[in-house]
């Protein structure tokens, strides 16, 4: 299959609506035949750019380039995305054919042009024995599937998907989402996808881009977003995280020593641009928790609260001597622990502890 | 249980039976007496009702001039509803006033006005003759016309409020999808806005209809003494010629003859909705 991508750039884009700024100077290069998932939590601007490379909005600054070329003069019907929204947005009024034939018509292909197309469209979908049905008659799982060919129908520049996967149930997300993965190597469509479920993101996406407060925090291959988190906010909103605060004693680029507040001295990544003696957090996902029987010279007592089965793994709730609480997660093939046990906690590396400075809760 | 719930809906069928379904039938049995003294049983004033032309095409004219003004109506209608859908709401609620305003003020009040502005030296033919749009003035006080569109405004409401209520219903995604798969906001309307506001259209119509052929001050006075409509020509029969077997048999024919063009646009309605009843 040839590629069909287009590249897609977005130059200092800012939206505001009256005094509220939703989208704030964002830029981001999106390469020919990609998949960038925009994720953050409701209200940090995602689906307003996303509208904007639609077209729905126009943005008050900043540009949109397709191939280079700037697209903010066009329309939605004009720019040649396609959009997979939540809710599907099928016509209701219109059988499974006609829903697929809607865009073609409008693109004024030729009438007998069209019907081929629509079979080829729904075969791609497993759709073909639909046809002739209503939306309604349809499961949520073959709604987003006739959504997907009704939009690929026209041969968009660009795919959007708009929280494509947040109505379906887990099992008939998870193989939808690995359908839409296919579908798109297959097209070799550029694609920007709409979430808040990181693992979503994580799992689809080529490259990840975390938004806050219409801002992009970080843009990054997942594993990366997921390593090495640029801010305490990416590190927080994408995996589960302990938040341990205590003050930066000395830090060089190979790593950073932090004095915790029961007294403990805690090995940790280098924190860049960070004074000694300013207050700290350490980000410590559970998984890098590691829990140990005999004090040593940097694992801090603790006392098991709650141990949680999650199937193949185990989480514990901790409780440290100072009253903070930690989290851990273990294989569960290791020891079994039980309340009230008590317990020493360290990391397995401390390259896994990222050092943010400490945010002033007001 | 079934009975307990059904039985909150007593006091209004009461209400129905007592005010509404006894005079039908008080009606019914005064239609098919040979007069108000002799209670005899006839079907002389049905038939002299279909063998007179006068009867029939005053009839004909009443249905034919519903169907008229709520075409005008929609034809103005629908774009305030589809405007006031996808208005701010500051504006919209501006536009529901005025839309609204015509039922606030009372009816004579309100065609007294209109006479004042389609008469022969009224507002509309005075801005007609300023333009230079014409040189005689237009006769539009007591022509169809002039009915058909004070009806229109005046029972404006009736027909927007019901489209407004659908359209502001309508998935605003799918005017979306529909702009990203290419649509402009023309086909856009046509095939995805209108399809689903036909629910909303056809009450809209069947409110509006209803409340036309029926509007006896406003047919009047706009209408004169030439134009005559059923419900005039009932109250004629009743009072003017004091015959009133006829009088309720044409009120019979003319309730029927309504219900009917009610029954064929619900058929319509129904018709249009087949994909949501599958």
């Amino acid at each position: 299959m040839t590629s069909r991508g287009h590249r897609v750039d977005i130059e200092s884009v800012s939206q505001r609506f009256a005094d509220y700024v939703a989208v704030s100077d964002v830029s981001l290069s999106i390469g020919d035949g990609e998949f960038v998932a925009l994720l953050g939590p409701s209200g940090c601007g995602k689906s307003t750019l996303l509208r904007i490379i639609a077209g729905f909005i126009h943005q008050t600054q900043g540009r949109v380039l397709f191939d280079g070329e700037a697209v903010d003069h066009l329309q939605a019907s004009q720019r040649g995305v396609g959009i997979v929204f939540q809710n599907y947005a099928l016509f209701p009024h219109m059988t499974v054919r006609q829903n697929v034939a809607y865009g073609l018509q409008a693109r004024k292909w030729a009438r007998d042009a069209i019907a081929p197309r629509v079979e080829a469209m729904l075969a791609r979908v497993h759709m073909s024995a639909f046809g002739e049905r209503y939306p309604r008659q349809l499961s949520g799982g073959q709604q987003q599937r006739v959504a997907l060919a009704r939009c690929l129908a026209t041969e968009p520049k660009v795919l959007l998907l708009d929280e494509p996967f947040a109505a379906l149930d887990k099992n008939l997300r998870f193989d939808m989402q690995i359908e839409v993965k296919r579908l798109q190597r297959d097209y070799g469509i550029t694609t920007v996808m709409v979430t808040h479920d990181q693992e979503e993101a994580l799992s689809m996406a080529d490259r990840v881009a975390v938004m806050s407060r219409g801002r992009l925090e970080q843009v990054a291959p997942p594993m990366d977003i997921y390593d090495h988190p640029a801010s305490l906010f990416v590190n927080q909103f994408v995996g589960s995280t302990n938040l341990i605060e205590g003050e930066l004693l000395a830090s060089d680029s190979w790593g950073s020593k932090v004095r915790l507040g029961d007294g403990t001295i805690m090995s940790a990544a280098s924190a860049k641009g960070l004074a000694n003696g300013v207050r700290v957090v350490v980000v410590l996902r559970p998984e890098h928790v590691a829990l140990v029987d005999e004090s040593s010279g940097e694992a801090r007592a603790g006392r098991i609260k709650s141990v949680l089965p999650l199937g193949a793994q185990v989480a514990y709730d901790i409780e440290t001597s100072d009253g903070a609480s930690i989290k851990a997660i273990a294989a569960r093939g290791v020891q079994l622990r039980r309340p009230g046990e008590p317990v020493h906690l360290t990391s397995i590396s401390s390259a896994n502890c990222h050092v943010f400075a400490a945010v002033h809760s007001s | 249980m079934e009975w307990r719930r059904l039985s909150l809906a007593l006091p209004l069928a009461a209400l129905f039976v007592v005010f509404f379904i006894a005079p039908l039938f008080v009606l019914l049995g005064v239609s098919l007496s040979t007069d108000m003294d002799t209670h005899t049983f006839t079907f002389a004033h049905y038939v002299k009702f279909f063998t007179d032309r006068f009867n029939y095409s005053i009839l004909t004219d009443t249905l034919l001039l519903g169907l008229k003004a709520t075409a005008v109506c929609f034809v103005f209608g629908y774009p305030v509803a589809w405007i006031a859908a996808r208005a701010r709401p500051g504006l919209q609620s501006i536009l529901l006033l005025a839309v609204i305003l015509p039922i606030m003020t009372s009816v004579v009040v309100r065609t007294f006005a209109w006479i004042v502005i389609l008469g022969r030296q009224g507002l509309l033919n005075q801005i007609v003759l300023g333009l230079g749009l014409s040189e005689e003035p237009l006769r539009l006080l007591f022509t169809e016309w002039g009915v058909v569109i004070v009806l229109a405004q005046v029972q404006m409401p009736l027909m927007v409020l019901p489209i407004l209520s659908i359209l502001a219903k309508i998935d605003p995604n799918l005017a979306d999808a529909s702009r990203a798969l290419g649509a402009g906001e023309w086909r856009t309307l046509w095939r995805v806005t209108l399809p689903l506001s036909v629910p909303g259209v056809i009450a809209g119509w069947i409110l509006t209809y209803a409340a036309c052929v029926t509007a006896f001050v406003t047919q009047s006075l706009i209408g004169g003494a030439r134009l005559v409509y059923m419900p005039l020509h009932i109250y004629q029969q009743a009072v003017g010629a004091n015959n009133w077997p006829f009088a309720a048999a044409i009120s019979i024919i003319f309730m029927i003859a309504v219900l009917c063009v009610v029954a064929g646009l619900n058929l319509l309605a129904a018709k249009s909705q087949r994909h949501a009843q599958a």
